[in-house]
């Protein structure tokens, strides 16, 4: 295991200093054109990637310091910005920003959902009888089982613009609509994908949890006048904490990378998150070179975000797990 | 269904018409979107991206240039599925034991499933059409009973041949196939031994190991990426005092003349795919060691085991159910992997999940869009079937992490 993660880790740290480039020459070329009396000479400076032998441009690596974070977080820009009296501007202009706020509000905003959905699915299947727990577990484990990209996919298909759901949304409300042009309304689509992807995983695991809360407990909650309301704020919820503890766990951990989604929908044109940023780094770019610097810089930042927001969660199950 | 619950602790009706009524919505939310891929990939675009909801479903014009269902096929294929099912449920001990009398019943059962698949798929595809053939013939000529006959719901299988023929979906199914096996059997031999391990000590060290296990669980996986990229790479520049060093040089020689180029190798992306499945695969088979109870260690030993043979002729044969479960956690995530594969491989040895964005991103014609449809709807359907077979399963391995972790 640490040879596999630790020492790309520490590659990832390494790169993020250095930046590797095609090593350029300048070159003074004379270019004449035949007149007379004498032939116009220009000398003109050009910069020439220098060969070896075997023909292939040499490249060196050069140590630049915080030079490649100082680009991916663009300090400059950023600088002008906040003088300028646009502090807000961040969040949309600067790719970076854009996907951090991106990640960190749809990661808050879905744990919520994701719960609550959860936690009503599980309270129903417990309320009606014992022989429709099978099917619906069924039913429920097929849009968490699924691929992410497929399941992003085959809600983009009901609402691109021939599809199902936008033809019933333009036949109610008498608009044309798109879906997909706009930021606000691809956000949404993904939160609803992202419930819908993990709320089947907390339903299970709320529903295991929900058949051994104690009965006794119930029955002198209602001999105290509790009522149904009551008895689940505060018997049931109670018994089901470290289930839920557990549920926002994992979840901050998934939907903290959140990737697919972007892919599926393909809303990188409205919409990034920060594990997209690296991928698109990773990506060769027109001319075939990756950018492995900013990559690594921009992945750097991604985990010092994901062990900032994890941290207190990580310090609950080391002293858990000290406890035995 | 005698009610033996408290009668404080009845529900009224409004509650439970309330619950199965949020339950079917549920179910509708759930299973739809992907049960709507499933009907248009069967279907001629003009039909899968018709104005009326019930045109896709029904394909009109679907069932007048390809080929329909009748009410007539349908009952027919009903009743194929009811046997299918109800015959290896009644017969299955009997012909068990009247085949393979034998102890060694695994293999026996192996080979008796794998030879009624053949014979349900021979039925399907020969018997059963001329059956329909011939039954459709009989109530078309009965003027009474003709609507029976009449194609009701078009189908066409020309998205799918497109697919799977025409661009060769079948490598990239491969190449899904080598690297999913990879997967899942490395990590669970590494997963194995590592979580027995940290399952029987309790020093501080195996805490931390699986705090540390924990923050490498919720890494990105991009950022593994960015670690190995550049290596696999430059692979064969790196790797290359390697090749030419006296013993290790001569041994590696063995295998390859050059140091390879990782880049675009199915087993350099099994090892990245291994190393961020790896945390996960040992908290979760940790879990269930912890199940199994150290006085059973303690027993093999007493009666002259020695550590590794306690291992696996003790520990092992109770493990069973939390390897399959493990496994198959494994297995989603190497199968369901997009980010890894599209970043470490190229276009030849691409699984399909990766390739399908080939068909996304020229989605310009409406054949184009159901041929994506079709494509999603392949790669669906092996997890489909692992939900069918595997449910119980799934969901142990759901609720084994929460136990302990």
């Amino acid at each position: 295991m640490f040879l596999f993660i630790a020492i790309p880790l520490v590659t990832v740290f390494v790169q993020s200093f250095y930046v590797t480039q095609t090593v350029y020459n300048t070159v003074s070329v004379e270019t004449c054109t035949p007149s007379f009396p004498t032939s116009i000479c220009t000398t003109s400076e050009k910069s020439v990637p220098v060969m070896d032998k075997d023909n292939n441009p040499v490249t060196k690596t050069v140590y630049v310091g915080l030079d490649t974070y100082k680009s991916v977080l663009e300090t400059g820009k950023v600088a002008k910005l906040i003088s300028s009296g646009h502090f807000f501007d961040i969040f949309s202009n600067i790719d970076f920003y854009k996907a951090l706020s991106f990640t960190l509000l749809f990661t808050l905003i879905t744990l919520p959902l994701v719960l609550g959905v959860g936690l009503l699915i599980a309270l129903a299947v417990n309320n009606v009888s014992k022989r429709m727990k099978g099917p619906v577990i069924f039913v429920s484990l097929l849009p968490f089982i699924i691929t992410p990209i497929i399941g992003a996919l085959s809600i983009k298909w009901l609402f691109v613009s021939n599809g199902l759901l936008t033809r019933v949304l333009e036949k109610i409300t008498g608009h044309e609509i798109s879906v997909f042009a706009n930021s606000w309304s691809i956000e949404l689509l993904m939160v609803f994908y992202r419930v819908w992807h993990v709320a089947p995983f907390a339903f299970v695991l709320f529903y295991a949890g929900l058949q051994s809360v104690n009965k006794d407990t119930l029955e002198s909650a209602i001999i105290d006048g509790a009522s149904r309301f009551e008895r689940i704020r505060y018997v049931v919820i109670p018994h089901l904490m470290p289930l839920i503890y557990f549920v926002t766990l994992i979840h901050l951990m998934d939907t903290y990378r959140v990737f697919e989604e972007i892919i599926g929908f393909a809303s990188q044109a409205h919409v990034i998150s920060l594990q997209w940023l690296t991928y698109n780094f990773l990506e060769p770019d027109d001319t075939g070179n990756r950018a492995i610097s900013s990559a690594s810089a921009s992945s750097m930042l991604t985990m010092v975000g994901i062990i900032i927001l994890l941290a207190p969660v990580l310090k609950r199950t080391l002293r858990d797990q000290k406890k035995g | 269904m005698e009610d033996d619950t408290p009668k404080a602790l009845r529900q009224t009706s409004l509650l439970k018409i309330g619950s199965y009524g949020f339950l079917a919505l549920w179910a509708l939310i759930a299973a739809f979107p992907l049960v709507w891929i499933f009907v248009m990939s069967f279907k001629l675009p003009i039909d899968a991206f018709a104005q009326n909801p019930l045109d896709v479903i029904f394909g009109p014009h679907t069932a007048q240039k390809d080929s329909a269902f009748s009410i007539i096929d349908i009952l027919l294929g009903g009743v194929f599925a009811y046997y299918a099912y109800q015959i290896p449920v009644r017969f299955y001990r009997t012909t068990l034991d009247y085949f393979v009398p034998v102890q060694n019943k695994n293999m026996g059962a192996f080979a008796l499933g794998l030879s009624y698949i053949f014979i349900l798929v021979g039925f399907a595809f020969y018997v059963l059409p001329a059956i329909s053939h011939v039954l459709n013939g009989i109530f078309h000529s009965i003027s009474a009973l003709s609507l029976l006959a009449k194609p009701l719901i078009g189908y066409t299988l020309q998205h799918y041949y497109a697919v799977w023929v025409e661009n060769q979906f079948y490598i990239q199914f491969k190449n899904s196939l080598v690297i999913t096996f990879g997967v899942v059997t490395i990590s669970l031999t590494v997963g194995t031994l590592a979580a027995y391990a940290l399952s029987r000590t309790a020093s501080n060290l195996a805490i931390w190991l699986l705090i540390i296990a924990l923050v490498f669980r919720a890494l990105p996986h991009s950022v593994l990426v960015t670690g190995y990229l550049p290596f696999f790479i430059n692979s064969k520049e790196i790797l290359g005092p390697l090749w030419s060093m006296p013993v290790i040089g001569w041994f590696l020689s063995l295998f390859s003349q050059t140091p390879p180029t990782l880049y675009g190798q199915p087993l350099a992306v099994i090892a990245v795919l291994v190393a961020i499945n790896q945390p996960f695969t040992i908290w979760m088979l940790r879990s269930f060691f912890m199940n199994v109870p150290k006085e059973l260690d303690e027993a093999a030993r007493v009666d002259g085991c020695t550590h590794f043979q306690a291992f696996r002729k003790v520990i092992l044969p109770v493990m069973w159910p939390g390897l399959i479960t493990t496994g198959l956690f494994s297995f989603l995530l190497a199968y369901n992997d997009y980010l890894v594969t599209s970043l470490l491989l190229d276009n030849q040895n691409q699984t399909m999940v990766p390739a399908i964005s080939a068909y996304f991103n020229r989605e310009t014609t409406a054949t184009d869009q159901v041929n994506a449809i079709a494509a999603a709807a392949s790669i669906t359907a092996p997890l489909f079937i692992l939900v069918v077979f595997f449910q119980k399963q799934i969901v142990s391995g759901l609720t084994a992490g929460a136990v302990k972790g």
